[in-house]
Order: C-alpha cells, then structure tokens, then sequence
C-alpha cells in the first residue's frame, strides 16, 4: 500500500462536449470519461490496462502523463501528486510519433536534450539505447526510412533514453502486424527484465494483456471503471516454452474476455447510439431549416 | 531461449531487407536520373527545333516570329552592348528586393498568427480578401502612393510575394501534426523549446510552398509593373523593343525573363529538398 509507485486515488474524469451546435440550447453537457479509477502499481511491475473502444483508456493515460488534469481525485508518482508532464514518465504512442526531420539517433536523444545533457553524453546514451531496442546500424536513418516496427522500436528507445520512473505505453504495438507484434512484445519483456522500469500498458487485446502483464487491470465501457483486477501468475516469462499455448494461459484469456464480453457489446451499442443520434439531430436540424 | 532467437531473426531478416532496398536504389536512381534527363529534354528540343525551321520554311511570318538563331544573335549582341546587364540588374535588384523584404515581414508575422490560434482566426478572412486580390489590380495604386520610381515597383513585388508566404507559413504552423506536439509536451518542453524544436522544422515545408510560389510571383508581377511604367527592366526591354519593331530583340527579352524564372525556380527546389531532405522523396 504505501510502496506503491503510481497511485491512482479515485480519479474521475469528465469532459464537455460540444453536441449539436443548432437551435438547441443544451450545446455542451458534460460526458463522464473515467468514474472513480482506483488502481495501485508497485515499482517495477508490468501493469496492463484493457478495454473495450471508447472506454477512456486513452484518457486516463493522458492524465498519467500529466497532459490532463482529473475532475476529481489524484494521482500520485512516489508519493506526490502529478503536476503536468515531465520526464519522469515516458510515453510510447500507437502512431510512433517520431520527428520526421530527425534521424533516429537524433529522435532518441531529443528527451536528453529536454533535458539539459552535454551533447557528447546525449550521443553516447542514445546509441546505448538504440542497442538496446536491437537497431544499431540504423542511427542515421529518417523515420520514412524504417518499417513500422523499426519506428516504434525507436520511439521505445527514445522514451527510456531519459530514463523515466515509469513508462507509459498507449497500444503500441497495435498499427503493426502480427509477427512484428509478437516480436515486439517478446522484445518488450526482455527490456522490460534489462531495464526493471515500471511500465503501464495499453492495449484492447487480450492477449497482449495476458501475455505481457503481471497484472491486468479490465476496464468497463463509457463511463470507465475498473472492473476487476486479474493476476498473471507465470514466472520468467521470457524462458523457452511458448507461454500461448500454456493451458493455464488459455484459462486466464478465457477469465478476461467473459470480463470483457458485455463491456465491448455495450461499447458497440453506445456508438450505434450516439451515432443514431447524431444523425437524427441531423435530420431535425435541416427540417428546421 | 528460442522465442526470442526467433525474435531476433525476424528483426535480422527485416534489417537485411532495409538496407537491400537502399543498395539497389543507388543503381538504380543514376540509371533513373540519366532516363529521366532525356525524357524531359526531348520536348525542349523539339520545341526549339520547331522554333527554327517554322519560320525559316516559311510556315509563319518571319517579321513576327524570327528564327531561334536570330533571336540568339540579337541576345548576344544585347549582351555585348551591356544593355541586356543594365536591364537584368535592373529587375533582379526589384524582384530580390521585394522577395526579401517579404520573407523578412512575412514569415515572422505568419509564424506569429499561426502560434496564436485566436489571431489566425481574426486575420484569415481579410488575409483571405487580399489574397485574392491580384497584385496587378492593385498596381495603380502602389503608382499613384509611390510614384513611378524603384519604390513602387519593389512595393508591388513586395505585396505579391507576402500573402502567399504569409498564408502558408500559417497553415505550415497550424498544421502541424498534434500527435508531435503532444509528444513533446509530454517530455515537459517548455512553450518556446516547442516552438523551435517541433513547430518551426515541422512548418519549413508548407513554408517553402510559399516561398516557391513568392518566387514565381515577384517575377511575373515585377514584369508586368515594368511594362506599366518604368524605364528599365527586362519587362521595360520587351515592350521597348516592341514599340519600336525590334522583334528579335524583343524575344531576346521574353527568352531571359524566361531563364531567369527558370533559374529562381531552380535554386529555390535546390533549397527545399536541401532543407527538407528528411522526407520522402518526390519520385517515390
């Protein structure tokens, strides 16, 4: 309880939505994002988040970023709230986000330069890390010049380069393909082990969840909660034998998904709806015309 | 360890196929480049062929439309005589003048209003309104405020080159990729080391839309002010040697504005692949 490295002390998060701007004079009403998230991660431990589409995730990873603040609630880094960002959390985004105009190697030392390192230590410590993330040879390379995979690795390396308390992951493997992903993902525990940084990951499959989490935290759809927290009990994940095909691996994707079932059927109503809604507004305001 | 050694050779294998692909476009971007050249030569050649022989065959009039080789002879002998110097530097001094005083005022400026959202919201219909208000049009009044002398003709120069670089140094800044921002955000830059590490390098293309089109409009418009009122100028050479039936001359004339353009248009290509050389490139 009081080791705790993040925690996340029931944080509600709504936003004000602009729906309709027509005749009607109830053009914003607040949307609840994230009701009353509560969720504790210890030093070190690999934590996973998944949901269903449109359940906050995203959201409540902006507000560990410090991007956002919560409507209520707080979240502590070490014991002290998070004011905005800073470099102690990383963040690995889905679309890489790499600077085009950068070669990699000038990509992953832009934290350090944030960060106010002597340029012959910032050199030094980005090639570490792209050693690191597998990509020697490649510092000089522009982003388009890299396959998707090559990117993110890149961006992953960027966001420990700065040697962040905790790493903040946002699907990031999910715009890559399968085998690329399976690789990543073994790539990620084995950085993971090297690096013993506390990582909280994002992801809408359940798989990856069981696969990579120690713990995973099942959210609900919109408004988002935390549903439940299941733990991953496999030890050495990395070592020889495919931990997919483990019966007990097969049990714990079973024991999420059940979890996760009616949130993503509820999730998919809500979209039919709100997009239903949108469209008859629609129709009401040209009538109105 | 056998998941991750097939980890490993994925990557390998995908890190041979990266470096392949690099090997073979070398070959192949000089066998490219030489094809290209010739493909893109065969239209002037037989344009400037066309040129020579119409005339000479008797297909259109030679008063009007002499051959090439006399068009050249005269440019020679007005390059000799140093007219053709005198009217070149004449014009380059307007254009550039114009040019420069633009990027100078208009870059900061757009860079400025694109920054603050609230501003570009105000300025971008009147920029919008002056925008399409063709430079010409406005030419009798920049002679009537300015007189007919250099100031006029650079002012002019001056405004056509402005909005377009104004309008897309904005749009360079406002466009900038959120998810970029954002991520630099995210490492605690502060407003400023944003500003110059991520808004800036992300703008410099949209921003050499401008300048591109800026550079093919100070010659155009500077051409065409000549014509109006001036007494040198490239634009004043080929109106000159018009009224005065000079034709050969007079194509000599329309030749170098042409080359001139051509020359701009050429360095300023140069430049931006130069400054831009992180993205992909264009024959991809």
């Amino acid at each position: 309880m009081t080791t705790a490295k993040i925690s996340i002390q029931h944080v509600h998060k709504a936003f004000r939505i602009k729906r309709n701007l027509g005749h009607l004079k109830e053009s914003s009403q607040p949307v609840s994002a994230l009701q009353d998230i509560h969720l504790e991660v210890r030093q070190g431990e690999f934590m996973v988040i998944v949901g269903p589409s449109g359940c906050g995730k995203s959201t409540l990873l902006d507000l560990l970023a410090g991007l956002t603040k919560p409507s209520s609630g707080q979240i502590l880094l070490d014991g002290k709230a998070i004011a905005g960002p800073d470099l102690d959390r990383g963040i690995v985004f889905q679309q890489y986000a790499l600077f085009p105009w950068r070669t990699a190697l000038a990509n992953v030392e832009f934290g350090l330069e944030a960060k106010g390192i002597g340029k012959k230590e910032r050199r030094e410590t980005a090639l570490e890390y792209i050693r690191l993330v597998g990509l020697s040879g490649f510092e000089n390379r522009y982003p388009h010049e890299l396959s998707g995979g090559m990117k993110q690795r890149i961006a992953i390396a960027r966001s420990l380069a700065y040697d962040p308390e905790v790493l903040l992951m946002d699907e990031p493997f999910a715009a890559l393909d399968a085998q690329t992903r399976e690789t990543l993902q073994s790539e990620l525990l084995r950085i993971w082990e090297a690096t013993k940084k506390t990582i909280i990951f994002i992801t809408h499959g359940i798989e990856e969840a069981v696969y990579l989490g120690q713990r995973v935290a099942v959210m609900s759809s919109r408004p988002g909660r935390i549903k439940e927290v299941v733990e991953i009990p496999f030890q050495g994940r990395t070592s020889e034998e495919d931990l997919r095909a483990h019966p007990e691996f097969v049990r714990l994707r079973h024991q999420i998904w059940d979890l996760l079932k009616d949130e993503v059927q509820r999730a998919q109503e809500q979209e039919k709806t709100s997009s239903l809604h949108y469209h008859q507004q629609k129709i009401k305001d040209k009538g109105g015309a | 360890m056998a998941g991750s050694s097939t980890g490993e050779v994925l990557v390998r294998f995908e890190t041979e196929q990266v470096l392949q692909e690099g090997r073979l476009s070398l070959a192949k971007r000089s066998a490219d480049r030489l094809y290209r050249g010739i493909k893109s030569s065969i239209a002037i050649v037989a344009f400037l062929l066309i040129w020579e022989l119409a005339p000479r065959l008797g297909i259109v009039n030679v008063t009007f439309l002499p051959p090439l080789s006399t068009v050249l002879t005269a440019w020679w002998q007005l390059v000799l005589s140093g007219d053709l110097a005198d009217h070149l530097i004449a014009s380059l001094t307007r254009s550039i003048g114009g040019f420069f005083l633009a990027v100078a005022v208009s870059i900061p400026l757009g860079l400025a209003i694109g920054w603050w959202k609230g501003v570009a919201e105000l300025l971008n219909p009147l920029l919008e309104v002056f925008r399409n208000t063709p430079a010409l049009a406005i030419l009798p009044v920049f002679i009537l405020l300015l007189g007919l002398g250099e100031t006029s003709k650079i002012a002019i120069v001056f405004y056509a080159c402005a909005f377009p670089l104004l309008l897309n140094t904005i749009s360079g800044v406002r466009n900038v990729d959120p998810l970029l921002i954002k991520s630099a955000r995210s490492m605690g830059l502060s407003p400023v080391s944003l500003f110059r590490k991520v808004i800036l390098p992300a703008a410099v293309p949209t921003i050499f839309v401008g300048i591109r089109q800026a550079g093919a409009s100070s010659i155009l418009v500077l051409v065409a002010a000549e014509m109006v009122g001036a007494k040198s100028g490239l634009g004043y050479l080929v109106q000159y040697t018009q009224f005065s039936f000079q034709i050969p001359q007079m194509y000599a004339g329309i030749l170098t504005i042409s080359v001139i353009g051509l020359i701009i248009n050429y360095l300023l290509v140069h430049l931006e692949r130069k400054l831009t050389s992180w993205k992909a490139t264009f024959s991809e």
